[in-house]
C-alpha cells in the first residue's frame, strides 16, 4: 500500500504542474498514468509539434514542455506509476483507497484527476468477432514475440508499429501485412524494406485491403480481407495483430459517481473540486462555465486544486499563502541552498 | 454560411447553418450532433471527427493536407469517401454538403 497525501491521475502537463504546486505547499503525491511515459497528449500526440501559448515560453515542443516540467518537480521526488490505469476507488473514513489495473494500491487523503480526454487505449478492429480472440490470438501490442516463431501472422496497419513488426517478425514467421491504401504513414526506409521483403517473397503485402472477418474455434485460424473494389481473400493466420494507434477513453472514471457532462467532469472554480468531496479534476477533463482547453488553464486549475487538497491532507493545519521568491519553507522544499 | 446536413447513426438527420470559416467538425460540436468526438480539438491528431462525405461532394472539398490520410488509417472503418471533418472549412461553396457520421469513432 502506497500512503501519500494526494494521488494524481494523469502525468500530462497539468498533472505534473499540480505535483509541483502540491510540493511547494508541503504535500506529498504520487502519479499514475496509463502510458509508459510522462507527458500525456504532449508526448503521445505531438512531441515534435510546436506550442506557442505557454506564458513566457514563446515556443517549445510537447517534449520540451514535458522535460521542463519534470525538471521543475525533480526536487519533490515524485513517484510515478506508469503503465497503470486506476480502476477502483473506495472511501475509507476520511481517506481514499485506490487500486490500479496492475494491482498497485494507494491510501490517500485526496485525488486529483488530470486525465485529459481519458486514458490512451489501443484502437481496435471494428469487426465484432475480434473481441473473442483478443489476448489469445489477436493482439494490439506485443509482449512476447517468441510465440510467433514459425507461425503465420497477419498484421494490419500502415504506421511505424505495423511496419517495424512486419519486418522484425518476417525473420522467423510467415507475415502478411495488410493496409487500407498504397501509402503508408510509417518511415520511408521501413516502407522500402517492406516492399523489398515482399518482392523477395519473405513477406506478403496486401494493400487496399481491410479486415472483413476472422474465423476459428478457440484460436484464430483464418482471416478474410476485402479489397476496395469488393474482392474477398481468405488467408490462413495463426495470429492477427492490429496497429491503429491509440484512442482516448474515459474508462472507470465514469463509475465513480462524478457529475459527467460530455466526457468531462464538472467542477467548481474555487478549488476545482468535483461533486464528490476530496476528488478534484483539472485540465482538459474538467468543465465549468468559460472553460478553455489550454495548458495554461490547466496550470491555474492545478494550483488551486493543490490548495484545495490541503484541508484533506492536513486538516489541523492552516495553509498560509506564500511566494516562492520569499518563502523560506517553499525554498527548503525546493532544495534551494543559500 | 452553408447548410450542412449530418446523418447520424441513429438514422437522424441534422441540417445546420454553419458559418463560413468554421470547420464541419466545429459545426457538429457546437450543435451537439452526436458521433463527432473531436478529442484533439482539430489538431489532426486523433481521427475522432471522421465522416463519410456524400460522393458528389468529394471533388468539391479542399484537398487533403499531408497527414490527413495518415490519420484516416486510424479511423473507424475508413472508406474512399472518408474525411476528417476538422479539415473541411465551411464556405458558401459548400452549401448543401452532406456527411454521414460513422456508427462510432474508434
Amino acid at each position: 500500500m502506497n500512503k501519500t497525501d494526494v494521488l494524481i491521475i494523469g502525468a500530462g502537463p497539468t498533472g505534473l504542474f499540480c505535483a509541483h504546486q502540491l510540493g511547494i505547499i508541503g504535500l506529498s503525491c504520487e502519479i499514475v498514468d496509463n502510458l509508459d511515459k510522462a507527458g500525456g497528449q504532449c508526448i503521445e500526440l505531438y512531441p515534435d509539434k510546436p506550442i506557442y501559448d505557454i506564458p513566457a515560453v514563446p515556443e517549445c515542443t510537447g517534449e520540451e514542455l514535458t522535460n521542463n516540467l519534470l525538471k521543475q518537480i525533480k526536487p519533490f521526488n515524485v513517484k510515478f506509476h506508469l503503465n497503470e490505469r486506476v480502476e477502483e476507488l473506495k472511501k475509507n473514513q476520511n481517506r481514499w483507497h485506490v487500486k490500479t489495473s496492475g494491482g498497485v494500491e494507494f491510501d490517500v487523503a485526496a485525488i486529483v484527476i488530470a486525465g485529459g480526454v481519458g486514458s490512451f487505449e489501443p484502437r481496435k478492429f471494428s469487426v465484432k468477432e475480434c473481441e473473442k480472440f483478443e489476448g489469445n490470438s489477436l493482439f494490439y501490442s506485443i509482449k512476447d514475440k517468441s510465440i510467433f516463431k514459425d507461425k503465420t501472422i497477419s498484421i494490419f496497419g500502415g504506421g511505424d508499429s505495423a511496419l517495424d513488426w512486419a519486418i522484425e517478425l518476417s525473420n522467423n514467421s510467415k507475415v502478411n501485412l495488410i493496409h487500407r491504401r498504397d501509402g503508408f504513414s510509417g518511415a520511408e526506409a521501413s516502407v522500402q524494406k517492406v516492399k523489398e521483403l515482399n518482392d523477395q517473397g519473405k513477406l506478403n503485402l496486401f494493400t487496399k485491403y481491410q479486415m472483413d472477418s476472422v474465423s476459428g474455434d478457440k484460436q484464430i485460424e483464418s482471416v478474410k480481407i476485402k479489397h476496395d473494389e469488393g474482392e474477398i481473400k481468405e488467408i490462413k493466420s495463426d495470429y492477427v495483430l492490429g496497429f491503429f494507434g491509440l484512442i482516448m477513453q474515459l474508462g472507470p472514471i465514469l463509475d465513480w459517481g462524478l457529475n459527467i457532462n460530455k466526457k468531462t467532469v464538472e467542477v467548481n472554480t474555487e478549488n476545482f473540486e468535483t461533486n464528490v468531496q476530496g476528488i478534484f479534476a483539472i485540465g482538459d477533463i474538467c468543465s465549468y462555465p468559460g472553460k478553455l482547453k489550454l495548458i495554461l488553464s490547466g496550470f491555474h486549475e492545478g494550483a488551486l486544486a493543490a490548495r484545495g487538497c490541503f484541508k484533506y491532507a492536513k486538516p489541523d493545519e492552516k495553509l498560509r499563502f506564500e511566494f516562492t521568491t520569499t518563502s523560506k519553507a517553499a525554498q527548503e522544499r525546493l532544495g534551494i541552498k543559500k | 454560411m452553408a447548410k450542412i446536413t449530418y446523418y447520424t447513426h441513429d438514422n437522424k438527420t441534422h441540417t445546420i447553418d454553419v458559418q463560413n470559416g468554421l470547420t464541419v467538425m466545429e459545426g457538429a460540436v457546437q450543435n451537439d450532433i452526436p458521433g463527432i468526438d473531436a478529442d484533439c480539438g482539430g489538431g489532426m491528431a486523433c481521427a475522432t471527427c471522421h465522416v463519410y462525405v456524400k460522393e458528389e461532394w468529394l471533388d468539391k472539398l479542399p484537398a487533403k493536407e499531408d497527414g490527413e490520410e495518415d490519420m484516416l488509417d486510424m479511423a473507424f472503418e475508413p472508406k474512399n469517401n472518408s474525411r476528417l471533418s476538422c479539415q473541411i472549412t465551411v464556405s458558401d461553396e459548400l452549401d448543401g454538403l452532406e456527411v454521414d457520421i460513422p456508427s462510432k469513432q474508434g
